[in-house]
This record gives C-alpha cells, sequence and structure tokens, in this order.
C-alpha cells in the first residue's frame, strides 16, 4: 500500500507544469502530495513493524526492483491526459472501498491512515470521474482517446484484487480488507460511471499480475534509478 | 470643433480625476478611469510577472522526480505549485485589464511578452534547487514586498496574498543549502558551485541599473513601482551577505566590500552584456522553456475542446428537458 | 468552441470559518460549475483558508460604475441617525 502510494505519486508529480491547463496542474499537484504524505505514513509504519530501523526514506530510495509490491498499473508511463485520467479513476475507485473497509481494521495505526487517506481518495476519485464523463462525452477525439485508455489498462485491473494466503489470515483477523466484496463493488461503480460517460466496458480477458512476488513491468527499474539517483551516487550524504 | 474640445475636456477630467487619486494614495480599481499608458503599462508588467512564476515552475520541477527523500520532495512540490498558483493569482488579476488569459499566452509565445530571465538558466544539480530558492526566490520577494503597496488593486491584493505564501520558499531553500553546507565534501562543492552560478543572475533580476532603466519614470509617478531597482537590488544583498557567511559559503564577487559610511554592501560589477544577450533569446534554456511551454499548451488543447463541448452537451440537454 | 483556449472565468468567493462573510478571494478558469469548485478548491484553500465556497461566472457579476459613486454612495453620508452613537441617552440608563 506504501508502494502504491509512492510510485503512483511519483507519476502524478512527472504531470507538474505539464497539465492542459493551469488549474489542473495544482490538482493533480494536490493528489502527488497527498499520495506521497501517505507513503511517508504507510512506509514509516511498515519499518516499525519490520523491526529493523529502517525508516521511510530507506524503504522508498534504498530498496531494489524485486523489494517493491506496488501493483502494476501504478508504474505504467503516464501516456496522454486520458490515460492518467482513466488510471487515476480504476486506481482511486479502488482505493475507496478498500480505505473505507480499512478503517475498521483492529489494527489501529493502519485504521487510522485510513481514516485520513479516505477522504484524500474520495476528493480524488470525484475528480477523475468528472474528467471522465467529459473526456468520454466530449468531443470525438477525447471519447476515442479516453476509450483507448481504458482499454489498455483493463488487463491491469485484475492484480487490485489479488489476494494470497496470508492476505486471508489478515483478513480473519479482522487486519485487512475482503478483496472479493470490494471486487464487486469495483466493478458495479466503474460500469456505471463508464457506461454515463458512454464508454464502452472492456470484455473481461486476461490479467497481467506478478506484483505480489515483486515481478514488475520494465518501467518500475527507471523510476528508481530517477527516484534513488541522489541517495545511491551519494550513500553518505543526508539531505 | 466643438464634440473635439467636449472629449478633450473629459479626458482631461479624467486624468486629473485619477492623478488626485494616486497623489492621495487610493488603490485604482478595474472599473476606474485609468490613462492607456498605465493600463497598458500593468498588463505588460502583470503578464511578465505570471509567466514568470509559471516558467518558473520548470527548472524546479526539473527535479521533482530525483527529490532526495520523501520530505524534500513534498517541499519541492508544494513549492512548484504554489508559482503556479501565484502564476494563477497574476493571471487573475490581469485579466481585470481587459486582457485574457489566452491572450497572455499567445503574447508570450509570439514573444512579445517576456517573463523572467532567470529561468533561462539551466538547473544542474540538487543545490540549485538551494539556490533558486535562496537566491532566486529571495530576490523575487524583495521586489514583491515593495510591490505590494503597488497602486492597482488587484495588483496589490494578489501581491500581499503571494507574499504571505512565499515566506516558506526562501527558508526552504536556504535549508537545503545550510544542511549541504554541514554534509560531505561532495555536497559542499555542489552548493558554492551553485551559488557561483546564480549569485549574479540573480543580481540582474532587478533589472538594469536607474540610470539606464527605461520604464521607470511612468511607473514611479503612477506608483506602479515603489521602489527602484538599484535600491531593491542593494537590499537584497545586504540581506544576503550574511546568510551566506553563516553556512559558510563565499559570494562570487571578488569587489564585495562593506561600505561603512553607506552602511551597505558595494557590489562588483555587473555582466550586462551577458544580461542582454540573455535576454536576446541566447541563453542556455531560452528555446527549451518556450519550446516545452507551447508543446503543452498543445497537448492540452484537445482536453480544453472536450471539456467545452461537455458543457455545451449538457447545457442544451438541460433546455431540452 | 470558443477562440479562447482557456476556458470560461469564475469568481472565487471563500469563508475562513463557519459564520463569516464570504470574501472574494480571485477568479479561476474552468468548463463548468464542478470543475469551477474543484479548481478553486485547488487554488485557493491550499493552506485550510477556507470552510465553504461560492464560484459564480464572471460575466454574472454586475459592477457599480465608478462614474456615478457621487449618486450612489453620497447621499447616505448625512443620514446620520441610521447610527446609534447618534442618539442620546438619559444618564444612568443600562444595557440599552
Amino acid at each position: 500500500m506504501g508502494d502504491d502510494a509512492l510510485i503512483q505519486s511519483y507519476r502524478l508529480s512527472e504531470w507538474c507544469s505539464n497539465a492542459p491547463i493551469l488549474e489542473e496542474d495544482l490538482a493533480l499537484t494536490n493528489f502527488a502530495l497527498d499520495m506521497t504524505g501517505r507513503a511517508q505514513a504507510m512506509l514509516s509504519y511498515a519499518g516499525q513493524v519490520e523491526g529493523k530501523g529502517r525508516t521511510d526514506d530507506d524503504l522508498a530510495y534504498k530498496r531494489k526492483e524485486r523489494d517493491f509490491y506496488n501493483h502494476l498499473i501504478m508504474e505504467l508511463p503516464n501516456g496522454d491526459f486520458a490515460y492518467t485520467i482513466a488510471r487515476l479513476f480504476f486506481t482511486s475507485t479502488f482505493e475507496f472501498f478498500f480505505f473505507n473497509q480499512l478503517q475498521n481494521s483492529a489494527d489501529t495505526t493502519l485504521a487510522a491512515i485510513a481514516a485520513k487517506t479516505i477522504k484524500e481518495v474520495r476528493y480524488h476519485n470525484a475528480h477523475a470521474i468528472d474528467w471522465v464523463l467529459r473526456l468520454g462525452d466530449g468531443t470525438e477525439e477525447s471519447h476515442n482517446k479516453i476509450q483507448k485508455a481504458v482499454n489498455e489498462l483493463w488487463m491491469f485491473t485484475g492484480e487490485l484484487f489479488e489476494t494470497e494466503e496470508v492476505d486471508a489470515l489478515l483478513r480473519d483477523q479482522n487486519i485487512a480488507v475482503d478483496m472479493p466484496v470490494i471486487a464487486d463493488k469495483w466493478k458495479e461503480h466503474v460500469a456505471q460511471v463508464l457506461s454515463e460517460a458512454t464508454l464502452t466496458i472492456p470484455e473481461s480477458g486476461y490479467m497481467q499480475s506478478g506484483s505480489n512476488k515483486g515481478i514488475h513491468t520494465e518501467h518500475l527499474g527507471h523510476i528508481l534509478t530517477e527516484m534513488q539517483y541522489l541517495q545511491r551516487a551519494y550513500p553518505e550524504a543526508t539531505w | 470643433m466643438e464634440l473635439l474640445e467636449k472629449t478633450d475636456k473629459i479626458h482631461e477630467t479624467m486624468l486629473k480625476n485619477f492623478e488626485e487619486k494616486i497623489e492621495r494614495g487610493d488603490a485604482i480599481e478595474p472599473k476606474d478611469k485609468m490613462p492607456d499608458g498605465y493600463r497598458k503599462h500593468l498588463m505588460r508588467q502583470m503578464s511578465q510577472h505570471a509567466h514568470s512564476e509559471v516558467i518558473g515552475m520548470q527548472p524546479e520541477g526539473n527535479w521533482i522526480t530525483r527529490a532526495p527523500s520523501l520530505r524534500a520532495k513534498q517541499i519541492l512540490l508544494a513549492k512548484i505549485q504554489d508559482e503556479g498558483g501565484h502564476g494563477l493569482y497574476l493571471y487573475s488579476a490581469a485579466e481585470t485589464l481587459g486582457i485574457s488569459r489566452d491572450e497572455m499566452i499567445a503574447q508570450l509565445h509570439s514573444g512579445k511578452a517576456k517573463y523572467s530571465n532567470i529561468f533561462n538558466y539551466p538547473a544542474l544539480t540538487w543545490a540549485d534547487i538551494g539556490a533558486i530558492g535562496w537566491l532566486v526566490d529571495g530576490a523575487a520577494i524583495v521586489n514583491q514586498v515593495s510591490l505590494q503597496r503597488t497602486s492597482y488593486g488587484p495588483y496589490s491584493r494578489a501581491m500581499v496574498r503571494i507574499c504571505k505564501e512565499e515566506s516558506f520558499h526562501q527558508r526552504q531553500g536556504y535549508e537545503i543549502m545550510a544542511n549541504m553546507m554541514k554534509g560531505t565534501k561532495d555536497q559542499q562543492e555542489m552548493a558554492q558551485d551553485a551559488m557561483n552560478r546564480w549569485w549574479w543572475p540573480s543580481l540582474m533580476m532587478f533589472g538594469p541599473h536607474d540610470s539606464e532603466s527605461p520604464h521607470t519614470g511612468d511607473a514611479f509617478k503612477w506608483k506602479i513601482k515603489r521602489h527602484s531597482n538599484d535600491e531593491l537590488r542593494q537590499k537584497f544583498i545586504d540581506k544576503t551577505v550574511q546568510q551566506a557567511e553563516v553556512i559558510g559559503l563565499t559570494i562570487p564577487d571578488k569587489d564585495l566590500k562593506w561600505n561603512e559610511e553607506k552602511k551597505c554592501y558595494n557590489h562588483g560589477a555587473i555582466n550586462w552584456d551577458e544580461f542582454y544577450r540573455v535576454i536576446g533569446g541566447n541563453g542556455p534554456c531560452n528555446k527549451q522553456r518556450m519550446d516545452h511551454h507551447v508543446k503543452v499548451h498543445n497537448e492540452g488543447a484537445w482536453v480544453r475542446a472536450a471539456a467545452d463541448a461537455y458543457r455545451l452537451k449538457k447545457e442544451k440537454q438541460l433546455l431540452h428537458l | 468552441m470558443a477562440t479562447d483556449s482557456q476556458l470560461a472565468t469564475w469568481e472565487v468567493f471563500m469563508q475562513s470559518k463557519p459564520g463569516a462573510n464570504y470574501i472574494h478571494a480571485g477568479s479561476v478558469h474552468a468548463a463548468d460549475k464542478q470543475m469551477a469548485l474543484q479548481n478553486a478548491r485547488d487554488t485557493y484553500t491550499r493552506r485550510g483558508e477556507g470552510t465553504s465556497i461560492w464560484v459564480v461566472p464572471t460575466d454574472a457579476i454586475t459592477a457599480s460604475n465608478p462614474d456615478d459613486n457621487d449618486m450612489f454612495f453620497d447621499p447616505a453620508n448625512d443620514k446620520v441617525y441610521r447610527h446609534p452613537t447618534f442618539y442620546v441617552m438619559p444618564e444612568g440608563a443600562k444595557a440599552i
């Protein structure tokens, strides 16, 4: 979850000074800031739980590719504005249902982070939905672009709901969330918005997977190369 | 003939009213009558100021993905976002004069409108992010504080808001420099190198010496400008030299000397040839900055068109209900 | 589509705390109401400045003309009886 926030904020921050209108530049930067804050909170807590004294920065800047567990959809390059919006729509819808449940976690730290995050995510989701509608039902060009983005991203959405044995264990202890329930809610919500936006819901086909085991797309390596550059070039330095 | 005399008379009263207002120190508001020259001067200055904020996002934006810690990344993002916000406030203030943001952007792209010369220099290392915040924003703030008392109401109000928000910008830059000067030898060298490259361009930000500044006369008379280029530059130097000393940075000016009589620093000669060369388009990044702005503007066109088309559709649907 | 590529302008009014007056903050560009509201939020409340926002299309606002200031505002200047300090209260009267 921390990696999702970290990598997604990385991609959104790339929009800074690149958005279609100045106001949208500020909005996307706000989202990136929300997510960086969430990454900080999650990674600090992960470090604490691990108990080896690693900080949030250690985890963000000193781990290798195979040790990252973000979903693949987060690391895909931004593409055009339609692609970024379609992704934000898919991920923020997922995060909305996910954190909504996580608020009730028996783990009080996770519950607290979730309670803060849910407010941010609701806003990201509302913003993304408005744009999906505008682009879907705007001009022919925008309709085609967002439809293409939805189609291309679709095969990366299945991974969001994957669970492993350990997840089931945590769920039984009331720490983690119930994924199949979230998956159903997600599908229903996404279908509703896409149809309102006059877009076609892609047929369920093959779904990419791998992040559970640290198997990523080639894009993650480039993100880490940039993100970790200073920490790796000057290992002795603190900034 | 009679009509002409009458218009002259009206014009004269208008000018008199305007000048009396300025004299009293009253703010001029958008619907007030104002001389053409005043309006034009403001449009030029405010749109240049707005463009500078927006173009200024680029050199710093260059380092967002490489910020060395989560905290550093948040600070930098928030700062660049502020620059965008300030551009927006300034565009919005300039629009009250009857020029649209669209027109201002077109003027920027055609080269008719300028932006601050400083952003034509590259941000090469992480220390440059420190130097930009500390020196470039530091210089900008001196100018902006002075502009809070400018005579045009919307401009002055925007400046008040901007100054309030900018107060953290300079501090974050100085903090980066201070941390690096406490760090490894590599970091110290990086910081000094950034200082060496940004010091002189920062001094140039205040514009030519008062003796050579073409627009100064009217701007003072109309209270658009409240302090001269040289006054502001001096203020910046005097406060910055001490800050550099505290963290162990050397100002790259061998002629810099305390003037006991005037209670300020004398500085060496500024390379105005470089200033005019860069303004003339031959700085290291002029083309890159402008190409980027044009590209982003063009690439966003279909998105803005879609938003407009969607609104029209919805309005039509509403009418047919 | 309009020739202006920057979408329409909206005036933003902010309430800084519950119960306070709405004060003009500036303007934003947006295609529709929702966008205007969100853009105002992302532009003018970055430091928690507001509890509520109004957005109004700029061209829906009518402003008084400074040339009419004498007829608009001067006549109110001599109506001192509208202010409580105009009245002489008997000595010793309380809570009035």
